[in-house]
């Protein structure tokens, strides 16, 4: 370990290299604090030489690196691994260039979120993706997690908003992907790359693509008294052809909770309630809104608001915005969860989360990407009491293995990492697993980069909880049971 | 049709089996409307024509989930019922162009640059490796980050890594409203005018520059339209809408000879290139159609240099590479993930590339 060490000292400054318990506390978790492991080391390379080196070094030693940007990840992916080296992109935090006429960004991994967008603005565009943790995440983190936000509804994910990558391999070649064009020859690595966790390589620039800045925006809000007809509010309005730029919903819970915390006025009597952001040009807007308006009158509706001016939109949307902190507030600790399931399902799988609420004892609070389905459900525990996280983790996975059954998927937009590790033994078989494994053995034949995440072995399916016996069928025949 | 359709996916799983124990190439075909399309290929023809049928359909949920050899014009006129759209206009080539072929070949239409290509769409897929296993990837909801996303790796892999037996897309509302202008202008002026417009919210669906005429489309609510047209200052194209239409499918009087056609992909800003010939510029500049016989060589390194790649799209010899060669260390990966899909290399055999 000690000859790694003094090998990434001679190529790195001294302060690019932290080692000591004390100092690696820092970087023994991401925003999933549940989980924690102190690294070997933590690295902070200043460009891509020194990530190239650094990687030669660890691929020489045979030591694992886990690749990490702010740490905001909700799901464990920038975990380290013990005796393992932490590659911090953090020192890679400029913005190499913005050509405004062809709409593209291009910036180094360590790069904020939001700062695109603030980059990006004198030129009248923006940068589209916006995780709630955009003013503190990173574009490589973002790639990584295929990280998506409020607006992906209409302007999609960070896969559908990138044009290139620059990666470093496992062995220290430097791969350019993707282009400045709107397609590259050969097969779509820029899309593999994109939500892989870094498990396929290290991401060490990245081409933004760049949108026009919507002229107008208006928000709305609708109350409803059940969850149901609020769903059936969200269906209504696509059914129509309008595409919002925004679509959340709240429950009763949430609504509370916020309201106690923000004032933002919301109607704290609902069962739900609807945010709906439309954009565009100021003609479309203002015909989109009333529209919007009417459909969700007759969806059920007990009241429409629409933001009078920019400072009531702003109310509107800072409970949204605020209601993980709020939660925080009446909760000791709480557990976010990421499932996405067709829209249709919502009411249904509410009232699962609410049943699963009362068989483990513990609230639940929903907040979610409507719009797209993509349900974050808060679970309210106190990791001071005996046995509540475990109970909290149980019941999360209950609500995954739920949103599978419907149809859905385990994660819309906060990745696998460690958090769901098991939870991919329910959406995958044992040959897709496989298939995963080798896809990564193709990038990484070592298996060095950010090794044990995203993707469970067969034997730990066997061995975990999330094994499930459908119609009598071992979902894995083929492995020996303990 | 869906009764069936295990019974299908068995007897295709078991072709794949045996054409890898014995090495037989298999070439992947739907409705066969795409075949000139890649480098010749030589094998038994498997055809996933029969696989065919909507499997679901929720215009409120913004997906279609078909089978692979379902035809596209059955799945735009099931989505058109309902007011909706493949977005990405993916060109047919002929009535019999099939959902799965229109994946594997990953060719989208004019709106390409404003609204996203195949790629965009494709939420998840049911395919069948190289080694016979049928796995399932990605899903039918918008957003799904579990796992590596190989329903994207498959979309324009010209079935090299497996075959397409299902896939779940994201399909649009159908634009209230559009329109087709034109302007005469030169090519400079065309090509900044694309590249400034392309950045500011004037509902541009189309844009191309094509025999000294700027041409636009716009879509989207007519009042997002109208406002656009105001700004924008353009005569409405005699040929309206057609227009688009023809171009998407190559019936437009330019690809109506049997000289080479090249299709160019470069950064929409590059300025004219040094290549003698026709040209007709489309997605606002980042896709060039050109009909030349300058060398092969030559057409390669000055698509490279302006940062694009070049494919021989019709005519012209379609033994050697029609795709810009990828640089070594990309095609020692190419070659590895072909490995882990397809290690006998039994699909589509070189049709993308030589070596694989």
């Amino acid at each position: 370990m000690s000859s790694v060490i003094e090998r990434l000292r001679a190529i790195l400054p001294d302060e690019a290299v932290i080692s000591g318990p004390e100092s690696l506390q820092v970087y023994e978790c991401d925003a999933l604090s549940a989980y924690r492991t102190l690294p070997c080391c933590v690295v902070l390379p200043a460009d891509i030489d020194q990530v190239r080196a650094v990687l030669q070094i660890c691929h020489a030693e045979d030591i694992p690196v886990v690749a990490r940007g702010a740490g905001t990840g909700l799901s464990g992916g920038a975990l380290p691994v013990a005796d393992g080296v932490v590659l911090s992109l953090a020192k890679l935090s400029r913005i190499l260039a913005i050509d405004p006429d062809l709409r593209l960004a291009r910036v180094q991994p360590g790069v904020r979120n939001l700062s695109v967008s603030e980059a990006a603005a004198p030129y009248g565009l923006f940068y589209a993706p916006d995780p709630s943790s955009q003013i503190a995440c990173t574009i490589g983190g973002n790639v990584a997690e295929n990280s998506g936000g409020v607006h992906c509804l209409k302007y999609g994910l960070t896969v559908h908003n990138i044009a290139a990558l620059k990666i470093i391999t496992v062995e220290g070649e430097l791969l350019e992907i993707g282009s400045e064009a709107l397609d590259a020859p050969g097969f779509d690595l820029l899309a593999l790359m994109t939500g892989s966790e870094g498990m396929l390589g290290v991401v060490v620039e990245v081409t933004l693509k760049l949108l026009p800045k919507p002229v107008q925006q208006q928000i709305l809000l609708a109350a409803f008294d059940s969850v149901e007809a609020a769903g059936n509010g969200v269906a209504a309005i696509i059914a129509t052809g309008i595409i919002p730029a925004g679509l959340e919903m709240m429950d009763n819970a949430c609504i509370r909770a916020v309201e106690a915390y923000v004032h933002a006025g919301y109607p704290v009597a609902a069962a739900a309630i609807l945010l709906c952001e439309l954009d565009g040009v100021q003609e479309e807007v203002e015909s989109s809104s009333k529209e919007v308006a009417d459909i969700l009158v007759s969806s059920g509706a007990t009241e429409v608001r629409m933001a009078k001016d920019k400072a009531e939109g702003e109310r509107f949307w800072a409970g949204r915005k605020a209601a993980f902190p709020a939660v925080g507030r009446i909760a000791a600790d709480y557990y976010c969860m990421d499932g996405t399931i067709p829209r249709k399902h919502i009411a249904s799988v509410l009232q699962t989360i609410a049943e699963l609420s009362r068989q483990y004892g513990l609230g639940v609070v929903n907040v979610f990407h409507a719009g797209d389905g993509n349900l974050h459900p808060l679970i309210l525990y106190d990791v001071a009491v005996p046995g509540e996280l475990e109970r909290a983790e149980e019941f999360g996975g209950k609500i995954l293995e739920t949103c599978v059954a419907v149809g859905g998927t385990i994660t819309g937009e906060h990745g696998v990492g460690i958090e769901k590790i098991n939870q991919m033994c329910v959406q995958f078989n044992a040959q897709e697993l496989t298939l995963f494994h080798d896809i990564k053995h193709a990038f990484d034949p070592p298996g060095l980069l950010n090794p044990g995440k995203a993707v469970p072995t067969l034997k730990r399916c066997a061995e975990s909880g999330a094994m499930h016996v459908h119609a009598g069928q071992l979902p894995f025949p083929e492995i020996e049971r303990f | 049709m869906s009764v069936n359709i295990s019974n299908l996916y068995q007897e295709l799983g078991e072709r794949v089996i045996a054409a890898s124990n014995s090495g037989q190439p298999l070439i992947i075909k739907g409705g066969g409307s795409k075949q000139f399309y890649g480098r010749n290929v030589i094998g038994e023809v498997i055809n996933i024509r029969s696989c065919s049928g909507i499997i679901s359909y929720e215009p409120t949920e913004l997906v279609i989930t078909a089978y692979a050899g379902t035809p596209i014009r059955e799945i735009e006129n099931t989505l058109s019922e309902r007011g909706q759209t493949l977005p990405f206009e993916p060109p047919g080539f002929g009535d019999d162009a099939t959902l799965g072929g229109t994946v594997a070949c990953g060719l989208s239409g004019p709106r390409r640059p404003y609204a996203g290509g195949v790629r965009d769409y494709v939420l998840g897929i049911k395919c069948l490796t190289g080694k016979g296993g049928i796995l399932t990837f990605g899903g039918q909801v918008m957003k799904n980050v579990a796992g590596y996303d190989v329903s994207r790796l498959m979309t324009g892999a010209l079935g090299t890594l497996g075959v397409i037996l299902e896939v779940s897309i994201k399909v649009l509302p159908q634009p209230e409203y559009e329109i087709a202008l034109t302007r005469e202008t030169d090519f400079n002026t065309a090509l900044s005018q694309m590249n400034a417009w392309a950045g500011k919210s004037l509902s541009l669906s189309a844009a191309c520059y094509d025999d000294g005429q700027l041409n636009i489309r716009l879509s989207g609510k007519k009042t997002a339209v109208a406002s656009a047209r105001k700004i924008l200052a353009m005569e409405e194209s005699d040929t309206g809408l057609d227009y688009w239409r023809q171009l998407r499918e190559h019936q437009h009087a330019f690809f109506k000879d049997n000289k080479t056609l090249w299709r160019l992909s470069v950064p929409s800003t590059t300025g004219n290139l040094d290549l003698a010939g026709e040209w007709l510029i489309d997605w606002g500049g980042a896709q060039r159609w050109l009909k030349t016989d300058e060398p092969v060589d030559k057409i390669r390194r000055v698509t490279e240099q302006s940062g694009g790649h070049a494919t021989i799209f019709r005519g012209g010899d379609h033994d050697g590479e029609v795709f810009q060669p990828l640089k070594p260390a990309l095609m020692k990966l190419h070659l590895r993930l072909k490995q882990v899909f397809d290690p006998d290399r039994i699909l589509n055999r070189g049709r993308m590339y030589q070596d694989f």
